[in-house]
């Protein structure tokens, strides 16, 4: 499997300005609630999504816009549910954090920390027992490595080698506190050898180098092999939230990573081996800023749900 | 008809699934190899093997969570949490997954899942193993509640879960397994959300579920034998609740009394009692009462434990102070 390299790069600018554009619509007050960016972690979920197939689960955390964008949603109707609007995802009734499309195999965002972790296990266990070779794909931060749910479903999906491929998103904090003030061992790919589970560690800021190894231990768990466990190092540029003041870590530390920028690398690495060229790059961000203008045009013209649709959807009737 | 034990008839209901439906597959402490602690899945390990009945390890979160999974899927699981008391472990999956995966995704993914579960007291198992908290899962929108107090409720309601396209949780009674009762050989479905009228009546009605209905109906024998005529309502399901049914009945008898294993602060019993007051003031001839659980843990000790749990004499007295 090679990477569409130019793609990758594609999507990761289209992610950075669709996140821009929301944090400028909650500015602005269109989105309420709690909104989590996805900016400076770009090429996980790119890299990642793009490296397995399009049907195969994925099972995401609650700073997972990239994540949906990346599998294929349409940025208006991501925007539209942050928005709270008819045309979202689910209706308005999930919002950021809930995200779903099951027709891309985009089976939600979940907001309490590694409780998704337990039905990544359950849809990759359908799959074994149905004999097919799909895969679950789990997204979870680091905050979730100390839950006994992260430990329940390393450990089932390892007894029963379930097709399942573990992605932690370790960027350094969970909300706003160090992994190394609350975690006993802070590299968390050691922990998943614990469960006998093949574990790598990858450089989370480079967007090939996640494809690369993404694709690889995707084959592995779709060959029968049982579940593989990724950790990518990475950073988020932004807060936790939109309410975050970030007290718990300097400017400096951020500048720094600010310098390791995923869109800014693969860019100018492609640059460099004459794949594209500069004019390439702007016309690329003008697609991206087209599709994040347009998301929000159509989010914002969207009617708001029906207050006559409260109470659909709470039980399913028998077809 | 056949006479056979409630545990028996559990075994039917799973058995007919597991046999007709290849989307069905049971997992759960101790149900293939051991047999289950109550022995309802004694057999169906050599029977059907380890890929529809599994033996997980004891983790009650992923396992609830594995089975939502799997029916987020498009398979029909049954999970086995052994008792209530372990399902607490579970309790993330079941409220904040299970009971709203179809509203937060606009009805994009459903959840038919069963999870059963022993419920209750009396068997001296002590406070950590004997609790009567369906008034929790019963709170939950998007949840189902089913709680048989007899072998035909239990085949009738089980082989009605499996038809669910929603979670079910299937409370059964601990004191209740080796209960006997008539029960067709044949499949049939005992319907959510209709309470069996248990004993007719006309002065008061009693109105119990699982393991307390036993109660009210040996109370209301022993009343008629003073000239009271109770009414006896077995409610089946706590969600959804036959409130037309208990109107129907409060309206014909005028009085009430709910009778429940659980506490009485914040349990089920309450929510009977304001459901009736609001809907049926008028009928009424006295204050709705409650004979519940008493505000203790559950203690160990035989008399201790029968103290703790409402009894026929408790629930005689207080109609008495109503009729």
């Amino acid at each position: 499997m090679t990477a569409d390299v130019v793609r990758l790069l594609q999507t990761m600018m289209n992610i950075r300005r669709f996140e821009e554009k929301a944090a400028e619509m909650y500015a602005r007050g269109k989105i309420h609630g709690f909104l989590h960016l996805y900016i400076g972690q770009e090429a996980v979920a790119t890299g990642a999504i793009a490296a397995v197939r399009d049907n195969d689960y994925l099972v995401t955390h609650y700073r997972e816009h990239g994540h949906a964008l990346a599998r294929g949603l349409d940025p208006k109707a991501v925007m539209a549910e942050l928005f709270g609007k008819a045309t979202g995802v689910t209706g308005g009734r999930g919002g950021s954090m809930h995200l779903f499309d099951v027709e891309k195999s985009f089976m939600g965002g979940y907001a309490i920390v590694a409780g998704h972790m337990p039905l990544a296990c359950g849809l990759a266990l359908a799959e074994q027992y149905r004999g097919t070779d799909r895969i679950a794909v789990n997204f979870i931060g680091d905050g979730a490595v100390n839950e006994g749910e992260f430990h329940e479903s390393l450990n089932l999906a390892s007894v029963w080698k379930l097709p399942v491929l573990f992605i932690v998103e370790n960027n350094l904090y969970g909300m706003g506190t160090d992994i190394r003030r609350v975690s006993a061992v802070t590299e968390i790919y050691k922990r998943a050898e614990a469960y006998a589970i093949p574990a790598e560690q990858v450089d989370g800021m480079d967007a090939l180098a996640v494809f690369e190894v993404t694709a690889r231990a995707a084959q592995r768990v779709r060959s029968g092999g049982g579940p593989h466990f990724l950790e990518m190092i990475c950073y988020r540029f932004r807060g936790h939230s939109m309410a975050d003041p970030e007290f718990y870590r300097s400017k400096d530390e951020v500048e720094r990573w600010r310098r390791l920028d995923p869109i800014v690398k693969l860019r100018d690495r492609l640059i460099g081996e004459g794949v594209i060229t500069s004019d390439d790059v702007v016309h690329m961000q003008a697609e991206a800023d087209r599709l994040a203008e347009e998301a929000a045009r159509f989010a914002e013209e969207s009617p708001a749900p029906a207050v006559e649709t409260l109470h659909d959807f709470v039980y399913k009737e028998r077809a | 008809m056949a006479v056979i034990t409630y545990r028996e008839a559990l075994r039917q209901a799973l058995r007919y699934q597991v046999q007709n439906d290849e989307r069905v597959f049971l997992m759960g402490e101790d149900i293939g190899a051991y047999g289950g602690s109550y022995a309802v899945t004694k057999g169906f390990l050599e029977e059907f093997g380890e890929r529809r009945v599994k033996d997980t390890p004891i983790a009650e979160s992923v396992v609830v969570g594995a089975g939502i999974g799997a029916a987020m899927a498009g398979l029909k699981p049954m999970v086995e949490l052994m008792t209530i008391n372990f399902s607490l472990l579970a309790i993330d999956q079941i409220v904040n997954n299970a009971s709203k995966l179809y509203y937060m995704s606009n009805g994009q993914i459903s959840v038919p899942l069963v999870v059963r579960m022993a419920g209750g007291a009396g068997s001296q198992l002590g406070a950590q193993h004997s609790h009567s908290l369906e008034s929790w899962y019963a709170h939950v929108p998007g949840i189902k509640v089913a709680v048989p107090a007899t072998p035909y409720d239990a085949k009738g309601l089980l082989m009605t879960a499996f038809d669910d396209e929603n979670p079910v949780i299937f409370i059964e009674h601990t004191a209740l397994y080796a209960s006997k009762g008539e029960v067709p050989e044949e499949p049939y479905r005992v319907p959510f959300g209709e309470a069996e009228l248990y004993r007719e009546g006309r002065d008061v009605t009693l109105i119990g579920y699982s393991g307390s209905v036993h109660q009210a109906f040996r109370a209301a024998e022993r009343l008629a034998g003073e000239g009271i005529e109770a009414e006896v309502l077995n409610l089946r399901t706590l969600r959804p609740l036959d409130i037309e049914g208990i109107l129907a009945s409060v309206r014909k008898t005028h009085r009430a009394v709910v009778v429940e294993d659980d506490w009485k602060f914040g349990g089920f019993a309450g929510e009977i009692v304001a459901i009736v007051q609001e809907e049926a003031f008028d009928d009424l001839d006295a204050p709705v009462l409650r004979c519940s659980g008493a505000d203790v843990p559950m203690p160990y000790a035989g008399a201790l434990e029968q103290a703790a749990l409402p009894q026929e004499d408790g629930i005689i007295e207080l109609v008495k102070t109503i009729v």
